[in-house]
């Protein structure tokens, strides 16, 4: 150890070992994980999602697997939850789950054709 | 593989004697089964605080707080919290869940939302074996600091505007004590850290240094900046395999990075820890005889002055510090002494952590700020005593503190007024008496310590414990007289006022407090030869009531026959063979069986 920005270098990149340990305000990604889910692909959507906030380095984000959200025919369902704002979106596949990352949590455009409306209303 | 899922699982020494130990590998088992096993991290923490209730499995990023996990739940935590996303309700600690059934964070409980965190910030939190995940909370911050952008006599300035005080027991300014070393002039300074914790019923200590060793390490090498010694040690019992074993790990890690050793972030200070081990005297916990049992001699005081920060190790300056006060060293150089000092009251600055104990429902280790009351402490934050009992007193300092009655609940604690109501702040151990207890025992108790452990240097110590706790013995048995309690009460006083050091000085708090707040009980031994609480067994006389129905329970239960009785007609005890065991009183199921 020579110096404070030595010390610095190890903080940031162990940081991201414990931020997920505490109060989590930001936005939180649901991602719907029961039996039907998962038979539906919801685990490659929820790891792809993991995969990019970390890669991209996205802060106050977490992805959290839920339970069974009720609507199994248009499984796998993603839920953005920004505060009280709800957008839910279903059959999520990897590309699509690139597409919520990309446009909804970092460019703020909710991804159109993928939202629960298109096919339940 | 990025983890998408932190799991907590609470690996201080409450826990794993209650079962933690193996929870870690039947996680390993069940994620790989399920295939997930790169996705979750799994990681060993320190005390989590609440140790009623371990072991614990809080998983990130909900902070869902399972308590009371066995071996056997892992599969279910696991096929259905980590691989379904569905909480499995039924092992959420109760009070994590509210009437709505909605679930609380970690945090949001009650008995960690009164708690301000300094000392124990990263207990149950981090990995006490990755030195990064202390990194990560900002760790060794405030020795960088320390060494680049101060003298060691601003650090030393630092420490007296946070006020901060011991945290071992006698709560002398920190920064004072550092100053009287830094100004004794000597080519060789050293610097200790006091985990020689004795108390019975007190167990900070060895919590953080499982949970957080850096935390002591850091403020180890500060306070060795700050009074210019380039060697520390670590004064640790042998009885605390788990905390010596984190600490050796610590240690090698720093080192590794170059925290600990030569020219540390290039400011030219060198600095060495070396861990002693003691044989778990209580006495070692007193400055003078901690030096003498590091130095290789028998753990006995000395007289003082010279005080250690003239002459202590191999009659060089010393500071000795507590590994609590150690622990916010290292915050209070991150966070600044202004912060610090918002922390608690006027003369009493920051948190006290206080290992809860006794007749309390979540018994565990809390840290609150200095100037909550006890009330609040034991009710609040410790959820009240079991089965609705009435509480009777609370021990603060163990067997060199005093009992306070439940009429000076409503206390602020803090170092002054403890002491103002006969007890003392000690270590922080808190043990709360019920109704169900005897003063006299409880007294009886901590004197049976005291004699043990007294060194046998001194004759006031060694002699006054014993007949104190003679005395006591023919109180509790109902031979005594009211000339014996006064006898008692200026025996005491003597041995408080000659004793050589803290130990014997101490020894009679217990006895003077009980005695202030509890003189009746005492009386109701020698006079009604009556014991309140029905603990003393010679006082105790067991008798069946006309209520008995005949059901030869007791009976067939009494270990010694003593019972006669036929079925459906009057039982009778033979008071002289009965040996008050108590279990034909618990067995009556018409509650017909009397202590009078």
């Amino acid at each position: 150890m020579k110096s404070l920005d030595d010390l610095k270098k190890i903080r940031d990149a162990a940081q991201r070992k414990v931020t997920m340990r505490g109060k989590n305000e930001g936005t939180r990604i649901l991602v719907g994980m029961a039996t039907c889910g998962i038979s539906a692909g919801a685990r490659p959507v929820m790891n792809k999602l993991v995969e990019d906030i970390a890669e991209k380095d996205i802060p106050n984000v977490t992805v959290t697997p839920v339970g069974c959200i009720g609507e199994c025919a248009i499984e796998p369902i993603v839920e953005v939850l920004e505060g009280e704002k709800r957008t839910t979106y279903c059959r999520v596949d990897v590309d699509v789950a690139e597409r919520i990352i990309n446009e909804h949590i970092i460019g703020g455009k909710v991804v159109q054709d993928n939202l629960i409306g298109k096919y339940r209303l | 593989m990025i983890e998408r899922a932190h799991v907590l699982i609470c690996s201080g020494s409450m826990c794993v004697s209650r079962g933690a130990k193996s929870l870690r590998s039947e996680f390993e088992e069940h994620l790989t089964r399920l295939g997930i096993r790169d996705e979750i991290k799994l990681v060993n923490t320190g005390c989590v605080g609440l140790c009623e209730q371990g072991p614990f499995v809080i998983i990130y990023p909900e902070g869902v707080f399972y308590a009371l996990v066995k071996n056997k739940d892992i599969k279910t935590i696991c096929e259905e919290h980590l691989y379904k996303g569905r909480i499995v309700e039924k092992l959420v600690f109760d009070e994590a869940m509210t009437d709505e059934k909605e679930i609380k964070a970690f945090d949001e409980i009650k008995f960690y939302s009164k708690q301000t965190r300094v000392a124990l910030r990263n207990c149950g939190l981090i990995n006490p074996d990755d030195i990064e995940e202390y990194i990560a909370r900002d760790g060794y911050r405030g020795l960088g600091k320390a060494l680049l952008e101060m003298t060691p006599l601003e650090v030393i300035e630092e420490m007296q505007a946070s006020g901060l005080r011991g945290r071992g027991g006698g709560g002398f300014p920190t920064g004072l004590k550092w100053k009287f070393a830094y100004q004794n002039e000597s080519d060789q300074k050293f610097v200790i850290c006091n985990a020689d914790e004795g108390d019975p019923g007190a167990f900070m200590d060895r919590a953080l240094l499982e949970g957080d060793p850096h935390a002591v390490l850091e403020g180890l090498m500060i306070a060795g900046y700050a009074i210019g010694a380039d060697k520390g040690y670590i004064y640790v019992r042998i009885e605390y395999p788990t905390a010596i074993e984190k600490l050796k790990i610590a240690i090698s890690q720093a080192k590794e990075l170059g925290l600990l050793g030569k020219n540390i972030f290039g400011s030219g200070f060198d600095f060495d820890i070396e861990i002693r081990l003691g044989a778990g005297a209580f006495v070692c916990g007193e400055e003078t005889a901690l030096i003498a049992s590091i130095e290789g001699g028998r753990g006995m005081s000395r007289n003082k002055p010279p005080f250690p920060a003239a002459k202590g190790l191999w009659g060089k300056p010393t500071i000795i510090n507590n590994v609590e006060t150690l622990a916010n060293v290292s915050a209070i150089l991150y966070i600044g002494a202004k912060e610090f000092a918002k922390i608690g009251t006027e003369k009493s600055k920051g948190t006290k952590v206080f290992s809860l104990g006794g007749n309390i429902k979540n018994a565990g280790l809390v840290e609150v700020p200095m100037g909550t009351t006890l009330r609040e402490v034991i009710y609040e934050i410790g959820g009240g005593i079991p089965q609705n009992k009435q509480l009777k007193a609370v021990q603060t300092g163990g067997p060199s503190g005093g009992a306070i009655p439940e009429s000076l609940l409503d206390m602020p604690i803090e170092y002054e007024t403890l002491v103002e109501a006969g007890s003392m702040m000690g270590s922080g151990g808190m043990v709360v008496i019920d109704e169900d207890n005897c003063m006299v025992d409880i007294c009886r108790f901590y004197l049976e310590f005291t004699v043990d452990e007294s060194c046998g240097k001194c004759t006031p110590c060694r002699e006054g414990t014993k007949k104190m706790y003679e005395m006591l013995e023919i109180i509790s048995s109902g031979e005594g007289t009211l000339e014996d309690i006064d006898r008692l009460e200026k025996l005491a006083k003597m041995v408080k006022s000659s004793s050589l050091c803290g130990l014997g000085q101490a020894a009679p708090n217990p006895i003077l407090s009980m005695l202030e707040h509890f003189r009746e009980e005492f009386e109701a031994h020698v006079v009604d030869k009556r014991c309140p609480g029905g603990v003393c067994k010679p006082l105790i006389h067991l008798e069946i009531t006309k209520d008995c129905i005949g059901c030869t329970k007791c009976a067939t239960n009494c270990p010694v026959d003593c019972i006669s009785g036929s079925i459906k007609q009057l039982h009778e005890i033979d008071t002289s063979a009965c040996i008050k065991c108590g279990i034909c009183k618990n067995i009556c199921p018409v509650d017909a069986i009397i202590s009078v």
